[in-house]
């Protein structure tokens, strides 16, 4: 099986790699995937409780290079980016971007996962609640 | 000496062909192209002596006597042959037969064939070292048991079966001995008298020599073992399996053989130095580093273990000039992870982390270092990006957490 350049490039140059202090209240956490699937992501973000524009981002993955890829990636899409477009970003463009077949799109998903429950925790932190609509697309 | 890449270290898979062999097999593409089964011409006479030659080669490496080996075309087919040759030929004596969990497909799918046919089959548990328990094989065995099938050594984690035991269990209630030997013959020696085996399957490509020849040992005396066969033909092969024979194959199978049995003493220690020194410095340099199966019967050749915290098919993408495989489920067509260190009780967090080297005849220690060192850097650069080695060096038990599954 052939990994596209871009999956190969996030492997050899993972973006964004590294831990921000969870207990920030305006850092959100997710935590997606599990040891036994074989993937785990761990995404954070720093965000302006004022312009809720997310100004710093960083990942930990356990996982295939697809999975490594997609979260670095994903560091990438939302830094700069306000939540609620943050929250726009689909799997589907993960896949897009990095030529991800078929049998990696399971990546793609999780990565998507992890962005909504990182911000679905600073919602929370910040008191905001989640609309119900949002949380039924983080369980997809 | 400067290191060639990529390394091969996936010896359990396939192995080179002998530079020995290759020049062995040669000359019966052109020169000594005649059929084996031609009975009236020297060409014929040239092929038939060839194949009786390596007949005789093949049998003395597992101490048989050469009538009784017959050539197919890989383990694959032996094993089918064994399996199912049995329980067509007896099916008026019994329809059980004993396997166990950590066989390779070719044994565990043919006896599923079977149990559709109305066979029963005990698929026998492992220990947590990968070996049977004998009190289990015995409780096992019923009146209508007529095959025991017991691999002598695993493809994934090189845990050799207890064979000579079972030999004895299988000739003192009168049922048919098969082991799937692929593994372990060439490797340690292999002994179809001392071990009482009745029905043996081999194959070329991991010996040394060339794919798609293989045979299967089927005991003519002492019992005599019939067999069903699965291809009609010419009545090749004592008609157990009809087809013209791979004569050049069959030369370069012979010659494998050999080679085998003259350097098996000095290459398997030369490899079991190799193997320890490849564990012992993975072992110095990193933490979190899990054998699987039993350390002590073992092929010399073999290291199976899993690096805690960074999946297999990441780090097999970070040593990317080396090739070793994987049982993580990323790696296998299935999307499931070994079923194999599975049966052993190794969680499937850590059987997606496991690796499984496979050293051979010409790997060096100059390699076995390079190797070493492109993991080391490999996983240390990987738990550096594993939020569970973060989350495991904080202290958090990461059994008691509550994973969601997307």
């Amino acid at each position: 099986m052939a990994y596209s350049d871009k999956v190969i490039d996030h492997y050899n140059h993972p973006r964004n790699v590294g831990s921000l202090p969870k207990n920030d209240p305006s850092v959100g956490t997710g935590l997606v995937g599990a040891p036994e699937c074989g993937d785990v992501m761990k995404l954070q973000m720093k965000i302006n409780p004022e312009s809720q524009v997310i100004e710093e981002a960083k990942f930990k993955t356990f996982g295939c290079g697809s999975a490594i890829a997609s979260s670095s990636l994903a560091t990438e899409w939302v830094k700069g980016k306000t939540v609620e477009e943050a929250l726009s970003i689909k799997n589907t463009d993960i896949v897009r971007e990095l030529s991800l077949p078929p049998v990696k799109i399971h990546c793609s998903v999780l990565a998507e996962d992890a962005i909504k429950a990182a911000i679905g925790d600073w919602k929370k932190k910040q008191g905001i609640e989640s609309p119900a609509t949002e949380r039924a697309a983080i369980h997809n | 000496m400067a290191i060639k890449l990529p390394i091969y270290m996936d010896h359990h898979a396939t192995t080179p062909v002998d530079p020995r062999v290759v020049e062995t097999m040669l000359p019966y593409f052109d020169e000594k192209f005649g059929n084996a089964a031609s009975r009236n011409h020297a060409f014929g006479w040239a092929a038939e002596e060839a194949v009786e030659n390596a007949r005789g080669q093949i049998a003395l490496l597992i101490n048989a006597t050469p009538k009784e080996i017959i050539f197919t075309s890989g383990a694959t087919e032996s094993n089918n042959l064994a399996i199912k040759g049995v329980a067509w030929m007896y099916r008026e004596k019994g329809n059980h037969i004993i396997t166990q969990v950590t066989e390779h497909k070719a044994v565990l799918d043919t006896c599923k064939h079977l149990e559709k046919e109305g066979c029963e089959v005990t698929y026998l548990p492992v220990e947590k070292d990968g070996r049977i328990s004998l009190d289990d094989l015995r409780r096992a065995i019923t009146p209508k048991t007529i095959l025991i099938s017991i691999m002598y050594a695993n493809n994934e984690i090189g845990v050799i079966q207890p064979i000579e035991e079972i030999g004895k269990i299988a000739k003192e209630k009168g049922v048919f001995f098969h082991s799937d030997g692929v593994q372990a013959i060439g490797k340690i020696p292999v002994d179809v008298q001392r071990d009482n085996i009745d029905l043996l399957s081999l194959t070329a490509h991991k010996l040394y020599g060339p794919k798609g020849v293989g045979a299967l040992y089927v005991r003519r005396r002492n019992p005599r073992v019939q067999l069903a066969a699965l291809i009609d033909g010419g009545g090749h092969e004592r008609g157990m399996r009809s087809g013209t024979l791979n004569v050049p194959g069959i030369v370069g199978f012979g010659k494998a053989c050999e080679l085998c049995r003259l350097e098996m003493p000095e290459e398997s220690e030369r490899l079991r130095g190799l193997r320890d020194r490849l564990k012992d410095n993975l072992f110095s340099e990193l933490d979190e580093l899990y054998i699987n199966g039993s350390v002590v019967h073992r092929l010399p050749h073999n290291l199976n273990c899993s690096f805690a915290f960074v999946e297999g098919e990441s780090l097999l993408m970070g040593i990317n000039d080396v090739a070793v495989s994987s049982g993580s489920a990323c790696t296998s067509a299935t999307l499931e992870p070994s079923y194999v260190l599975k049966a052993l009780g190794v969680g499937e967090d850590l059987a997606h982390t496991s690796i499984r080297f496979g050293l051979g005849r010409f790997n060096t220690a100059e390699e076995v270092d390079y190797v070493t060192n492109r993991v080391v850097e490999t996983v240390r650069r990987l738990r550096d990006l594993s939020p569970l080695y973060e989350m495991a060096k904080e202290g958090v038990d990461l059994s008691k957490m509550n994973w969601k599954v997307s």
